[in-house]
């Protein structure tokens, strides 16, 4: 150690950080106005998904609630008809909540789910005031009807909409 | 006497203490965001436009924060003490000029609230006054590391005193007064700093010290003492602590300004013209906030870039360093203005920097050995 070494150092130092004042641009994200974009595999709200032509796919199975380790979902689900349909197939949710209270964004749902109906969406600005405004409810989940396309429930042909799981075109998908 | 002149002592009394108390609010917006970008951030830009008003948000959450007093503290003392602290930080610019005179309803308005002809000796004993507020804020809240915060910081605050007053002494020897109004009047040639770098660094350095500023902010060291001397104080009282801590920083950086930096004068090598305070009274508070404002900055980063220097290091330093060198250094600059007046050879004069500066190169060097014998003593 030279003898002006304890000096030197301490002026690299306050050197360094004038650099930085000057020159480093910040690394803060302004986060209202601008926001990072989410990982591909980010587990964020949820979305209860549909098809193309605007039917909803979940078929209220329940595998999601059993799957679900933190019992946040309850599914209660009731009869298509080609008058009222919801979904293709027999059945449709007519209840379906996510308690976020409870929800640890593990996407067991999404894996249970036999028709990708539920995702785990990117969205993660969720806050409410009330624990009853916690209890997202399926109008919330339910992402809108592709344009174009008719609401749910709506009127189909007769012995169309037979199926309740797609037919797997690729095995190994 | 005229009535009068209480009315103008009672405003410049008043709009000196509104000074002082905009400038503390707005110093800390000013350190935060100065820090923040020294640490890649960007700082507080909510409230605002570029986070202006901040302040005003940080105020109104501190006067509605729950104020605790704990049980066993005692309490005159434990109300007295933020106004012990922060009453020395308001009153003591009042000697400091801020700047020349201006002619009002056709009375001459001299910028200063009082103009001492021992100013100076005013600043000593008022800046020695703020550690009764520390300690006894440390005492009375019967609390073991309120009272170790309190006495670091006044066993701290004594010893770099003595530095400090020695750094008073070289700028009254420069200006051959004690007067404030005529320190910075002296320096209308040339800065202070110019003729005794090492005097005004310093003072610097003992000021830091004596505002309990990184790296010698031992009265606060979180780490060791949870929050120091202010650790059972909470709300409105804590704000007071607070203040009365950025209020002393402005405050120095002003006297440092006077003593050393030219005061609210003008640089000494725009004497003469167009920008000059002589021509203009309202350049004199415009450059004295230029100054402060570089000061602190200075503060700022130094704040931003060193570690806090360990205790005994830190009274080794002041004592075994800093104390020697001071004396020194009045030694040197008496000397030298002695030989120029008595041998009427201005050379002397500018053996004064060049010896000064010789002695803190020695300095350093017995930094050195000290830190060299520690690491060689240690296993």
């Amino acid at each position: 150690m030279g003898v002006f070494d304890p000096v030197i150092e301490l002026s690299r130092g306050l050197g360094e950080v004038l650099r930085t004042f000057l020159f480093e641009p910040t690394v803060t994200v302004q986060y209202p106005e601008e926001k990072r974009a989410v990982r591909p595999r980010f587990r964020g709200r949820h979305v209860l998904k549909r098809y193309e032509n605007g039917l909803e796919k979940c078929i209220g199975c329940s595998l999601c609630a059993a799957a679900c380790p933190s019992d946040a979902i309850f599914v209660e689900a009731s009869e298509n008809t080609d008058e009222k349909r919801f979904s293709p197939g027999q059945r449709y949710a007519s209840t379906y909540e996510i308690n976020m209270l409870r929800c640890i964004y593990c996407g067991f749902c999404e894996d249970a789910c036999p028709t990708e109906a539920i995702v785990l969406g990117d969205n993660y600005e969720l806050s409410f005031t009330d624990r009853r405004d916690a209890i997202y409810t399926k109008d919330f989940l339910l992402e809108p009807v592709p344009t174009g396309e008719l609401l749910t429930p709506r009127k189909v042909d007769v012995g169309v909409f037979t199926r309740s799981v797609p037919e797997m075109k690729d095995p190994t998908d | 006497m005229d009535w009068t002149i209480w009315v103008e002592w009672i405003v410049k009394g008043a709009v000196l203490c509104l000074i002082l108390l905009t400038g503390f609010a707005y110093l800390t917006l000013y350190e935060r965001r100065a820090l923040a970008r020294m640490q890649v951030r960007v700082g507080p830009n909510r409230a605002g436009y570029q986070g202006l008003l901040q302040p005003i948000a940080d105020a109104v959450k501190l006067i509605f924060k729950e104020e605790l007093t704990p049980a066993k503290v005692y309490k005159p003392i434990f109300f007295l003490a933020p106004i012990l602290t922060v009453v020395p930080s308001l009153v003591i610019a009042a000697v400091i000029p801020l700047g020349t005179s201006f002619n009002l309803f056709g009375r001459v308005i001299n910028l200063y609230v009082a103009n001492l002809n021992v100013g100076v000796l005013y600043l000593t004993s008022i800046a020695s006054i703020a550690v009764y507020g520390i300690v006894l804020a440390g005492w009375s809240s019967n609390n073991k590391y309120a009272m170790l915060g309190g006495i670091r910081s006044s066993a701290q605050m004594i010893s770099y005193e003595l530095t400090l007053g020695l750094a008073f002494a070289i700028a009254i020897v420069l200006g051959n007064s004690m007067n404030l109004a005529d320190i910075v009047a002296a320096q209308k040639n040339l800065w202070f700093v110019m003729i005794q770098p090492v005097g005004a660094l310093i003072f610097l350095i003992a000021v830091l010290a004596e505002v309990n500023r990184a790296p010698f902010d031992m009265p606060e060291a979180e780490q060791e003492l949870t929050a120091g001397y202010h650790a059972e104080y909470s709300g409105m009282k804590f704000a007071l602590f607070f203040m009365a801590e950025y209020q002393k920083m402005i405050v120095v950086c002003m006297i440092a300004a006077t003593l050393f930096f030219g005061g609210y004068r003008e640089f000494w090598f725009l004497k003469d013209t167009f920008f000059s305070v002589d021509r203009f009274w309202f350049l004199g508070p415009i450059y004295l906030l230029l100054k402060v404002v570089v000061l602190l900055f200075f503060m700022i980063w130094i704040r931003a870039t060193w570690p806090r220097i360990r205790y005994d290091r830190l009274m080794a330093f002041g004592w075994k360093i800093l104390l020697p060198l001071s004396l020194a250094v009045v030694f040197i600059t008496a000397t030298g203005i002695l030989l120029a007046q008595e041998l009427n050879n201005q050379l002397f004069l500018w053996g004064i920097p060049l010896l000064s500066i010789l002695c803190a190169l020695a300095a350093v060097v017995f930094i050195y050995r000290d830190l060299r014998r520690k690491s060689h003593g240690r296993v």
